[in-house]
């Protein structure tokens, strides 16, 4: 079942067009990577799908209901997070108050949404720097934080804007092994990454964008010895 | 000893007026209490929800005016204002949060400029409403003796003071300081920002509404010129909040003390005249510079700063 339909979804920042008629669905459970070049419109998509951004044209569904138009705490609400490639942690609040902030959104009471902390916190390894305030924080743990505050929301789909980039090779490993973690969970997960690496070995399905558009789609291994995808690659290799 | 601060200071208000003060000291302590109040609700929406209000000189007079039109035009006591102010108020937070809650930061603010100087140029043309500039009078007001003034606006107080304390530490206070440190990150974490300003806002207005109504009630005299005044009420309930601490508890109460004293200093000082305007915003950028957090914020620096000049030989 799709948990997920992207509709010919187009986005327009005046002479722009940062996303192109793009079509893709998402199915409940799995992992999709999404990847491109910079500037392809991968964080828009995101965008737009999480409701900061109207889609210019096409609509996008979850769970079978029509959300563009709605705001993002609409969305939330309905069951999708997300992260941000620039992070937004709350920055004169602690961990554990960021992260609680968030669980509010399902809990009854204060309790409720600390005991929710608690666990979210534990689970993404944050436990011990529940008290230092966010601004504090280095850029690995900051990282980590988007995600426990995300999940805290208990989301269906998680949206995972670039949450490895700037990590160290042990933070890599880490994150990866609480990605796995949330797919056990049963939370669908959309992620943009740029580590080829990372993206081939957790992904069931791949959706390329260049210039906005969509170029590719499927397994890793199709993905990896499709000749669009290397030249999209290679093109930005070169031209950087 | 911090936790037990609230209840010193409230013991020694409560007896404060046994000491026999002059009336003159009872009038300065009366302003310092009334003008917590309106800091303790600023900081609710400036401090906490990070909406930095330059108008709320509009919520002050609204309430004065409730207050005092009841009076003149109902002719019911102006003391009716205060229970009737909070409706009226309400009201008025909700369409100007319509209105401003939809821009942000600097615009906002600038918003809330225009409306308070709004409400005065409104105020001083309904004259068949408001009296225009002559204002509006009591033909007596309700005691000559201060004392039942005092302990009116100091219960306003301790109610501001133990609902601030009781919304920052709930839900609401996580949603309001979500929304000061990033709007768009608590927007995606299903905070619904436009309707929690909203009640910031009205909450706010509220507070200081019923602070205009006691006001009108206390001083027997209003004008548009004095309770929608920019300086004299909106900039001053911004110096108090950021003159003693914004987003802390104690911070207005502390800037209020300083706030008012400083106000009754200056102006004593002969031929002066509206240069005290000047010496206020020189305080400011002073404050501002040194001590950002305001003195409830920036306490420990204070405190170290003491400690090193002792230290000195
Ligand atoms: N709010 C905006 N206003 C104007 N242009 C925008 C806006 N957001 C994105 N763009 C433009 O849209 C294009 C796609 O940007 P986007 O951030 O979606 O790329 P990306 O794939 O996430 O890139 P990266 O890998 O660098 O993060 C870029 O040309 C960008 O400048
Ligand atoms: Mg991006």
């Amino acid at each position: 079942m799709s948990l997920l339909e992207v509709k010919k979804v187009s986005r327009f920042f005046g002479g722009i067009t940062a996303v192109k008629d793009v079509t893709f669905e998402i199915t409940k459970g799995e992992i999709l990577g999404l990847i491109g070049p910079n500037g392809a419109g991968k964080t828009t998509m995101f965008n737009v799908v999480n409701g900061f951004h109207a889609p210019s044209r096409g609509e996008v569904l979850f769970k079978g209901e029509r959300i563009s138009g709605l705001k993002p705490h609409q969305i939330c609400k309905r069951g999708m997070a997300r992260t941000f490639q620039v992070v937004k942690p709350l920055q004169r609040m602690s961990v554990q108050d960021n992260v609680i902030a968030s669980a509010f959104l399902r809990a009854k009471n204060k309790a409720e949404a600390e005991g929710i902390a608690d666990e979210v916190l534990t689970f993404t390894g944050l436990a011990a720097n529940r008290d230092v305030i966010s601004k504090g924080l280095p850029l690995g743990k900051r990282k980590r934080l988007e995600i426990a505050r995300a999940l805290a929301t208990r989301p269906e789909l998680l949206l995972l804007d670039e949450s490895f980039a700037g990590l160290n090779p042990s933070e890599l490993e880490d994150s990866i092994g609480i990605i796995r973690k949330i797919k056990d969970r049963g939370i669908t997960i959309m992620i943009i990454e740029h580590h080829m690496r990372v993206i081939m070995s957790i992904s069931d399905r791949i959706v390329v964008l260049n210039y906005g558009e969509k170029i590719a789609e499927g397994t890793p291994a199709d993905i990896g010895k499709n000749p669009q995808v290397i030249e999209a690659y290679l093109g930005e290799a070169q031209s950087a | 000893m911090k936790t037990y601060l609230p209840y010193i200071t409230l013991t020694i208000l409560a007896v404060l007026p046994l000491l026999g003060l002059s009336s003159y000291w009872m009038h300065i302590a009366i302003l310092v209490i009334m003008w917590s109040v309106i800091g303790m609700a600023w900081n609710l929406l400036g401090g906490y929800c990070g909406q930095v209000s330059f108008g709320h000189a509009a919520f002050f007079g609204v309430g004065a005016y409730t207050a005092a039109m009841l009076y003149n035009k109902l002719h019911l006591s102006a003391w009716w204002g205060i229970p009737a102010s909070v409706f009226v108020v309400a009201l008025f937070a909700l369409l100007l949060g319509y209105i401003c809650l939809r821009l942000r930061g600097p615009y906002f603010a600038l918003a809330t400029l225009s409306i308070g100087v709004i409400m005065r140029i409104t105020a001083e043309n309904l004259v068949g409403l408001t009296n225009g500039d002559v204002g509006i009078q009591l033909d007596k007001r309700t005691w000559i003796d201060k004392t039942w003034y005092y302990y009116i606006i100091l219960l306003m107080a301790v109610g501001a003071f133990v609902a601030v304390k009781k919304i920052i530490g709930s839900k609401l206070g996580y949603y309001f300081v979500a929304i000061r440190e990033d709007q768009d990150a608590a927007e995606s974490l299903g905070i619904d920002t436009t309707r929690y300003k909203t009640i910031a806002l009205v909450i706010s207005g509220v507070i200081t509404g019923l602070a205009g109504a006691f006001y009108m009630n206390y001083m027997g005299y209003i004008d548009p010129k004095v309770v929608f005044a920019l300086h004299d009420i909106s900039i001053i309930t911004i110096m108090v909040v950021m003159v003693g601490g914004a987003a802390t508890s104690a911070g207005p109460v502390v800037g209020a003390v300083i706030m008012v004293l400083l106000a009754e200093l200056i102006r004593s000082i002969p031929k002066l005249g509206t240069a005290h305007h000047t010496l206020f915003g020189v305080l400011l950028i002073v404050i501002i510079i040194f001590l950002p957090n305001g003195i409830v914020g920036d306490f420990s620096k204070i405190r170290n700063l003491f400690r090193t000049r002792k230290a000195a030989p």
